[in-house]
């Protein structure tokens, strides 16, 4: 006999396709005719579309795709315009901020240039998205939480690429536009400034990188633990909360004590995804700037933690006047 | 249906792992409990090498009495001092060491021995003086151990493993596409996207390697990001050149710290200076000596590096003290090439 679940759903329940509310004065009509799709259904909502694209959006995704076109644009002319070479190669092209020796003035197109122009579209369109998604929110009636979520995103984004360059002097000191180039980039940001695991803030920064990972993997088994007793369905949580609630309620207090509620879980959430790129931006934009040496500065502090000496004493020969130049 | 994905998922987690390397490791403890200061190898890997890392069996060594090779032969003029039979026994073993397959003739004009016309020879000549230089003056790289020419030659004629400068843009193209010296798949940086021509500046120039902060505060360091990006790529070469991991020379504190870190990073320190040096005086200087097919794409002349000699061992055919059985190549004539101090090539006819 078939069930109904909610992840991997065998029975799809597809009712007539709805376009949404009305939306008042001012707004653009949504865009393309809504379908339904079996696997999409599989892995949440049957339906596809509408889509309200509006004026930010339809600006947004025009500057995302100048960004992205010249990000490829950059990538495929580094391999000399042979596309199978960007196929081969793609994860470890990149388009570089430029030189640090020309500071923050405007270098050439192709020494750092096209990065400039690159972050300026970039920007942009994260910028008008951020918009639209504040717009969206309210058009329904919503509370602006998704925006300033996102906006903290963008917070550690701008602390990358505009803030702490400007405040460095340098655009060199931001990240380049590449797969593996701003991983490496990141593991020699962390030698240059003395080991980035001495940032107290790069600590708070994943300490709320894996709560994030540790609430949701709580709050997801929790609910999907009490589907049996339709827990899932808010329609009906709202009107009647039956025993589904009350039992993920009692799971947490007998397990650990305390439990939070229906809604504080969710200020938990989100908070804890908010507050891992704020700390995370604030620990960047402190490097170089205030601290340059976390290692160093650890040791100062008392936090990094003297080790006994394993090796034979050694001395930096660059100080020692025998040593060869 | 259940099955398709599964097997989808499965195939596509297999995948994911095609570039890794498959355990057991093996991982040495070389620090403080929990400091991370291990070393890992893959067993597999090392006896796939093994061979490579092997010192070949050497000519018995002969007495110097006798007619020194100066009196005897013509046109000697780095090993003069030599008698004949160990000047003989020299020649046979670079024969075998680096021309194992032309023999004599691939750098000797066979009808006349004397003869400098070949620029293999004059290369040869080079390369002895620089042996020696190594051996007498660098002592603080190579230790007692030394080198030989088999050092870096194994058998081949050009050493496997030689550098040359990279165009930095291929493609002639300066409008849009600039790699900035990294980006590369480049086997140099170890397949990372770290910049693969570290050697040019550093083992060539003079550019400073540290980039570290030396104050916790910021006091005037201006070192940039992409600079550590230049070290981090000499370092990666370094790193895969030896075998090792990064903490063989370097405490995982702190990476440019020297105090409580291992005393292997002093010998490399060296090393870095040692290449630079030998680099300039004895390998930039032959760039007239060389035709135009053993040089670079921007005409200049193979250059070494660390994984020149090492060749994937921490220590140069694991440390076998090969040199020690050709005492004259551990004492050096001349601080100085000669053909600089003669003011060029001998012809030496």
């Amino acid at each position: 006999m078939a069930q109904y679940q909610n992840l991997f759903t065998t029975v799809q329940a597809t009712g007539p396709i709805h376009h949404g509310v009305e939306l008042g004065h001012g707004n653009s009509p949504r865009s393309f005719e809504p379908v339904t799709n079996y696997w999409l259904g599989k892995i949440g909502n049957a339906q596809l579309g509408p889509i309200y694209l509006g004026g930010l959006g339809l600006a947004s995704l025009i500057c995302g795709l100048i960004a992205f076109t010249l990000i490829g644009m950059n990538m495929l002319a580094s391999v000399g315009y042979d596309p199978i070479q960007f196929v081969r190669q793609l994860f470890w092209l990149s388009l570089e901020p430029p030189p640090p020796a020309y500071g923050l003035s405007l270098p050439p197109l192709n020494q750092g240039g096209w990065w400039l122009i690159v972050g300026l579209f970039l920007t942009a369109s994260l910028f008008l998205w951020w918009a639209r998604t504040y717009r969206r929110a309210r058009e329904l009636g919503m509370g602006t939480h998704v925006a300033w979520a996102f906006a903290a995103a963008i917070w550690l984004y701008l602390v990358l690429g505009l803030f702490r360059p400007i405040l460095m002097g340098s655009w060199g000191e931001a990240v380049p536009y590449g797969i593996f180039s701003h991983l490496d980039w990141t593991a020699a940001f962390s030698l240059r400034y003395g080991n980035l695991f001495y940032n107290p803030f790069h600590a708070l920064s994943i300490a709320f990188l894996y709560g994030s990972a540790l609430l949701f993997a709580m709050h997801g088994a929790t609910i999907l633990a009490v589907t049996r007793f339709g827990g899932e369905r808010e329609i009906e949580q709202i009107v009647d909360r039956g025993t589904a609630s009350e039992r993920a309620a009692l799971f947490w207090r007998w397990t650990m004590g305390f439990n939070a509620t229906m809604e504080s879980i969710h200020r938990w959430a989100w908070w804890f995804a908010v507050l891992c790129p704020l700390t995370g931006g604030i620990g960047i934009l402190l490097t170089g700037t205030v601290v340059d040496n976390w290692y160093l500065w650890a040791v100062k502090h008392g936090v990094a933690p003297p080790y006994p000496d394993v090796f034979p004493a050694v001395v930096d020969p660059a100080l020692s006047a025998g040593g060869k130049p | 249906m259940k099955i398709r994905f599964s097997l989808i998922a499965g195939l596509a987690l297999l995948a994911g792992l095609a570039g890794c390397e498959r355990p057991p490791m093996e991982s040495v403890q070389t620090g403080y409990r929990g400091t991370g200061m291990v070393q890992v190898y893959n067993p597999r890997t090392l006896e796939a090498n093994a061979a490579l890392h092997e010192a070949p069996a050497v000519i018995p060594q002969v007495g110097s009495e006798g007619p020194k090779a100066s009196q005897v032969y013509q046109n000697v003029k780095v090993l003069g001092d030599l008698s004949v039979g160990q000047f003989n026994r020299l020649m046979a073993s670079m024969a075998t060491w680096v021309a194992p397959e032309q023999g004599c003739a691939y750098c000797h004009n066979l009808g006349n021995l004397a003869d400098d016309s070949k620029y293999t020879k004059v290369v040869a000549r080079q390369m002895v003086e620089m042996t020696q230089h190594i051996n007498a003056d660098w002592q603080q790289h190579v230790g007692t151990t030394g080198v030989t020419c088999f050092t870096c030659h194994r058998g081949n004629p050009v050493p496997a493993n030689i550098w040359f400068k990279t165009n930095p843009q291929p493609y002639g193209s300066n409008f849009m596409g600039d790699k900035a010296g990294q980006n590369d798949p480049s086997e140099v940086v170890n397949l990372s996207s770290l910049p693969n021509d570290p050697f040019t500046p550093f083992l060539l120039g003079k550019e400073e390697i540290r980039v570290g902060g030396t104050t916790a505060l910021p006091s005037g360091n201006r070192q940039s990001i992409k600079q550590a990006e230049w070290t981090y790529g000499l370092m990666t070469h370094m790193s895969t050149s030896l075998g090792v991991n990064c903490t063989f020379c370097h405490n995982t504190q702190s990476f440019s710290k020297w105090e409580g870190g291992p005393d292997k990073r002093l010998k490399a320190w060296y090393g870095i200076r040692m290449a630079r040096d030998v680099n300039l005086t004895y390998m930039e200087t032959l760039v007239d000596a060389f035709p135009a097919h053993r040089k670079g794409v921007l005409g200049d002349v193979a250059k070494l590096n660390c994984a020149t000699c090492h060749q994937g061992a921490y220590k140069p055919l694991n440390g076998a003290k090969m040199a020690s059985e050709f005492p004259e190549l551990l004492n050096k004539l001349s601080t100085v090439p000669l053909a600089r101090v003669a003011g060029g090539a001998s012809t030496g006819k």
